[in-house]
């Protein structure tokens, strides 16, 4: 029998916070509010966690983190997937987005007021992320991951990825 | 829930699920063959999104129907007549045209049906529309562009998109075809009656087909039956395809 673990939630957070997203590595699946919730159910830790797009492959793999990151402080994790509120870029926090940029993603603008029917709309162009210019345009609608999308500067003459406002 | 609801749930899952499965498996078919590398990536990303989807919804038709099928067993163990999903999604990509206006015209109706869905009394199935919502609405603008770009293009895109639009309208009734089984779940807040979004879907189509200076199909007759599992002679094909390795090796694992 294992006892129920003696460690706080703010620990647990803490351990969360160093797992990276395997795609953009410069930000953890906390700071991109991939977890939501941190519960114990006997002596197991339940983490509730999100995800970003219903087909994102790097889903598994983070379920694989988390519960690795836990095992390796002797903590005993499962994994529970919840769907509502849907993940939305909205939650990322300033300085995470600072970081983005400062990895050369253009982080993503607000995503709650777009309109229902998005024809012919499109928000304001991504600022570039190494020169600051909004001279840009985008090349490609879908990137490299599900997330992100393909911009190009006008400016500095760099391709740049723009994380996808959802 | 009691047993008929609990039938009449997996029935319409199967029928949110298969139209997504079977047309992201239709345009996971571009990959490596699109007419431009961004096209190829949207396209690959586009299927992604759908079979994503496909996936969460099966699993819970799974579960509604509790007789030990999974999303997999579901998806690779069933034939052709036990497939739900409106025929416009197995119909052959085409051209690139033909691609883009399947999937414009198909993710119009879903983003307007899937925009109220998130307000379903059943909880797991709202929170799988508030996803699926928001990838829907980028699809839809993707493709919505992309008529425009081809229809306001040349002579000939112009008349190549128009034909795809020619051809895929007498598949586009049945995605508002609304049957006893959707207004039982509709009458407890379950589902969304799939007609509702016609007056819609009919406007936004109209501001689109301006832009692209394409004409709306005057075509009156319409196909239907994929939602009895009465399907046309493509998807047979694409099921050998799509399933040919789970059922060469039953229970396979990696």
């Amino acid at each position: 029998m294992v006892a129920r673990p003696t460690v706080s939630r703010d620990e647990i957070w803490a351990i969360l916070d160093d797992v990276r997203d395997p795609e953009v590595p410069v930000l953890s699946v906390v700071e991109l509010g991939i977890v939501r919730a941190v519960e114990f159910e006997g002596d197991e830790i339940v983490v509730d966690i999100t995800p970003t797009y219903s087909g994102c492959p790097a889903m598994h793999e983070i379920e694989r983190s988390v519960v690795g990151a836990l095992a390796a402080h002797g903590l005993t994790s499962r994994i529970r997937t919840v769907f509502s509120p849907a993940w939305t870029t909205d939650w990322m926090s300033d300085a995470a987005r600072e970081k983005l940029r400062r990895y050369g993603i253009a982080p993503p603008g607000q995503a709650s007021e777009t309109a229902l029917i998005p024809l012919m709309r499109r928000g304001a162009a991504a600022a570039c992320p190494f020169c600051g210019s909004r001279e840009t345009e985008t090349r490609s609608d879908f990137g490299s991951t599900a997330c992100k999308s393909l911009q190009f500067c006008n400016a500095c003459h760099q391709p740049f990825e723009h994380f996808k406002a959802i | 829930m009691d047993d008929r609801t609990r039938g009449d749930l997996f029935e319409y899952l199967l029928r949110l699920g298969d139209d997504r499965l079977i047309l992201g498996h239709r345009v996971s078919e571009w990959c490596g063959h699109g007419p431009i590398l961004e096209e190829d990536i949207a396209l690959a990303n586009i299927a992604l999104d759908l079979v994503g989807q496909a996936n969460l919804l099966l699993q819970l038709a799974g579960e509604v129907e509790d007789r030990g099928r999974d999303q997999d067993a579901l998806a690779y163990l069933r034939d052709s007549v036990g497939f739900r999903n409106v025929l416009l999604v197995e119909t052959p990509n085409g051209d690139f045209g033909d691609t883009i206006v399947r999937q414009f015209l198909f993710s119009l109706h879903a983003l307007l049906v899937l925009d109220q869905l998130q307000r379903s009394t059943h909880e797991a199935l709202a929170g799988i529309a508030a996803k699926a919502v928001k990838e829907t609405r980028y699809h839809v603008r993707h493709c919505g562009e992309w008529i425009v770009k081809l229809g306001d293009g040349t002579e000939e895109s112009h008349d190549r998109v128009q034909r795809s639009l020619d051809r895929a309208w007498r598949y586009t009734g049945e995605l508002f075809e609304c049957d006893e089984i959707d207004a039982r779940l509709v009458a407890q807040g379950i589902a969304v009656d799939p007609s509702v979004a016609r007056e819609s879907w009919d406007a936004q189509l109209c501001e689109v087909l301006a832009l692209a200076t394409l004409s709306a199909p005057t075509e009156t007759h319409m196909q239907s039956g994929g939602r009895r599992g009465r399907h046309t002679e493509h998807l047979g094909h694409l099921l050998a395809e799509m399933q040919i390795v789970a059922r060469s090796h039953p229970g396979a694992q990696w």
